[in-house]
C-alpha cells in the first residue's frame, strides 16, 4: 500500500515543472546558424573523441557543418572541417557531396574557388572514388565561375589520374565534354544521367537532392 | 554439471533484472536515433543509419554486461550468497568459471539480438562478422567486470574501473597518435611520456581493432586481419580470466 504524498511536495514538482518548461520556451532552441564556425580540430582530435567510430563521427561531423548559415561561413575553416572529416573516413563520400553540391555552389566565386580546390586535392589523394566530384567541379568552373582553363585542368586531371575500370568513358573524356558548346542544363543532365545509369547514386536522399538541384538549373535556364 | 547450473542461475538472475527489456530500450532509441538522423541526411543515410546504430549499440551492450556482472556479484558478494556457495563442494575455479560462462552466454546473447537489427542495413556476413566480434568483446567486457566486482569493494568503483579500462583501450590508438606528433620538442620529459602511453597500450586489450563499423559500412575484414583481432580479444579475456581465478583462490571466504 502507498502512502499519500504531503501537498507541498507535489505543489513543488508542478512548480518545478512548469519552470523548467517556462525556462525553456523563453531560451529558444539553440541555433548553430547563426553562430561563428568554430576552427577545425584535426583528425587525429576527433579520432580521439570518437573513442574509434570513425564512420559515424565523421557523418555526424557533417550533420553539424550542415546546420551553419551558408552565407556566414568562413569558407577556410570550412574546407579545414572538411579535411579532417575526410581523413577520419576517407571512404566516406559525405564531405566531398557536400563540398561539390553545396559549397561550391556558393555565388560568391571567391568562396567557390576554395571549394573547387579542395575537391581537385582530395581527388589526387584516391582518384578512382572521387572521380565524380571533380567532375563537377569542372562544371561549376565552366558555367559558373566561367573559367575555361580551370575546368580543363579539372577534367584532364580525370583522364590522367583514374585508372579502375568502373570509370566511365564520358567521364574520362570529360576535356571534350567541357569544350563543347553546351549550356550548363545539357551538361548536368547528360552527367546526372551518366551517374545514374552506371549506378553510383543509390541512396534516396542523394537523388531527391539531386532532382531538386536539376529543377532549379531548370527554372533558372528557363527564365 | 554444476558450472552449468551456475552458467543458468546466471542468466536466470539477467532476465530477472530486466537485461531484455534494458537491450530493447537500446534497440528503441539506436532505431529512434538512426532514423532522425537519416532525415536530416542529404547523402549516405542508409551509411549514417548503420553507423550510428552500430556504435549505439556496440556502447550498449559493453555497458549492459559490465553493469550486469558488477551489480549481479556484488549483490551477491554483499548478500553472503557467496560464503554459502563456497561451503558447496564445489572447486572455487568451478564456481569462478560457471558463474563467468553465464555472463558470457548474457552478452552473446545480447550481440545476437543486436546484430540481427542491423540485418536491414548491411550483407548476413559482415553482420555475422560484427556480432561474432562484439560476442567477443562483451565476454572479454565480462572478464573484466567479473574481476574488478570480486576484487573492489562496490559497485561504482567496479563499473567505473570497467568502463575505464575499456575506453582507454578504445581511445589508446588515438592517444598514441596524438603522442607521436613530430612538432613536439625532443626533450626527455616528451620522451618520458611517450614510453609512458606506449607501454600502458602494451597492456591494454586491443579492442579499436575489433567489432569496426567499416566492416558494416564497407566492406568484410580480410581473413587474417579479423582472426587477428578476435584472437587478441580472446587472449585478453583469458589474461583477465587467469587473474581473476588467481584472485578467487586466494580470497578468504
Amino acid at each position: 500500500m502507498t502512502r499519500a504524498v504531503p501537498a507541498w511536495i507535489l505543489l513543488l514538482l508542478a512548480a518545478s515543472l512548469a519552470a523548467q518548461v517556462a525556462l525553456h520556451a523563453a531560451l529558444g532552441p539553440p541555433r548553430l546558424a547563426d553562430e561563428e564556425l568554430p576552427p577545425a580540430p584535426s583528425a587525429r582530435t576527433l579520432r580521439l573523441a570518437a573513442f574509434g567510430e570513425t564512420q559515424a563521427a565523421a557523418r555526424l561531423g557533417m550533420l553539424y557543418l550542415q546546420a551553419f548559415d551558408l552565407d556566414g561561413l568562413d569558407y577556410a575553416r570550412l574546407a579545414a572541417w572538411l579535411r579532417a572529416l575526410i581523413e577520419l573516413d576517407p571512404r566516406g563520400q559525405y564531405p566531398l557531396f557536400a563540398a561539390a553540391r553545396i559549397y561550391a555552389e556558393h555565388p560568391d566565386p571567391a568562396r567557390a574557388r576554395v571549394m573547387l580546390e579542395l575537391i581537385y586535392e582530395q581527388f589526387l589523394l584516391d582518384p578512382n572514388r572521387r572521380w565524380p566530384w571533380l567532375a563537377h567541379a569542372a562544371l561549376l568552373a565552366k558555367h559558373r565561375l566561367k573559367d575555361l582553363p580551370l575546368a580543363r585542368r579539372y577534367a584532364a586531371a580525370i583522364d590522367r589520374h583514374t585508372t579502375a575500370v568502373e570509370v566511365p568513358l564520358w567521364a574520362r573524356q570529360m576535356e571534350i565534354f567541357v569544350l563543347e558548346d553546351m549550356n550548363e542544363l545539357e551538361a548536368a543532365r547528360i552527367m546526372l544521367g551518366g551517374l545514374l545509369a552506371s549506378g553510383r547514386i543509390t541512396d534516396p536522399a542523394e537523388l531527391g537532392f539531386l532532382k531538386q538541384r536539376l529543377q532549379e538549373l531548370e527554372s533558372r535556364v528557363g527564365r | 554439471m554444476p558450472a552449468a547450473t551456475l552458467a543458468r542461475s546466471v542468466l536466470l538472475e539477467a532476465r530477472r533484472g530486466g537485461v531484455p527489456w534494458l537491450a530493447a530500450g537500446a534497440l528503441a532509441i539506436g532505431l529512434a536515433a538512426a532514423a532522425f538522423l537519416s532525415q536530416v541526411a542529404l547523402t549516405e543515410s542508409a551509411a549514417l543509419q548503420l553507423a550510428v546504430l552500430a556504435a549505439v549499440l556496440r556502447a550498449c551492450a559493453v555497458f549492459l554486461v559490465a553493469a550486469q556482472v558488477a551489480a549481479g556479484t556484488l549483490r551477491e558478494i554483499q548478500d553472503k550468497g557467496l560464503e554459502l556457495m563456497l561451503a558447496l563442494p564445489l572447486s572455487r575455479s568451478t564456481h569462478y568459471l560457471g558463474r563467468l560462462a553465464g555472463f558470457v552466454a548474457c552478452g552473446t546473447a545480447l550481440a545476437a539480438v543486436f546484430s540481427a537489427a542491423l540485418l536491414f542495413w548491411a550483407p548476413p556476413l559482415q553482420v555475422a562478422l560484427w556480432g561474432l566480434s562484439l560476442a567477443l568483446e562483451a565476454a572479454l567486457v565480462a572478464a573484466a567486470a567479473l574481476f574488478f566486482a570480486m576484487t573492489l569493494p562496490n559497485v561504482v568503483a567496479a563499473i567505473a574501473a570497467t568502463a575505464g579500462l575499456y575506453l582507454l583501450a578504445r581511445a589508446m590508438p588515438a592517444i598514441q597518435a596524438l603522442a607521436d606528433t613530430p612538432l613536439a620538442a625532443e626533450t626527455w620529459p616528451s620522451w618520458l611520456a611517450r614510453g609512458a602511453v606506449d607501454a600502458i597500450a602494451f597492456v591494454l586489450p586491443r579492442v579499436d581493432a575489433a567489432t569496426r563499423t567499416e566492416w558494416l559500412v564497407y566492406d568484410a575484414p580480410p581473413l587474417a586481419e579479423y582472426s587477428a583481432a578476435l584472437a587478441a580479444l580472446a587472449l585478453y579475456a583469458i589474461l583477465l580470466t587467469a587473474a581473476g581465478l588467481f584472485d578467487f583462490q586466494r580470497r578468504e571466504a
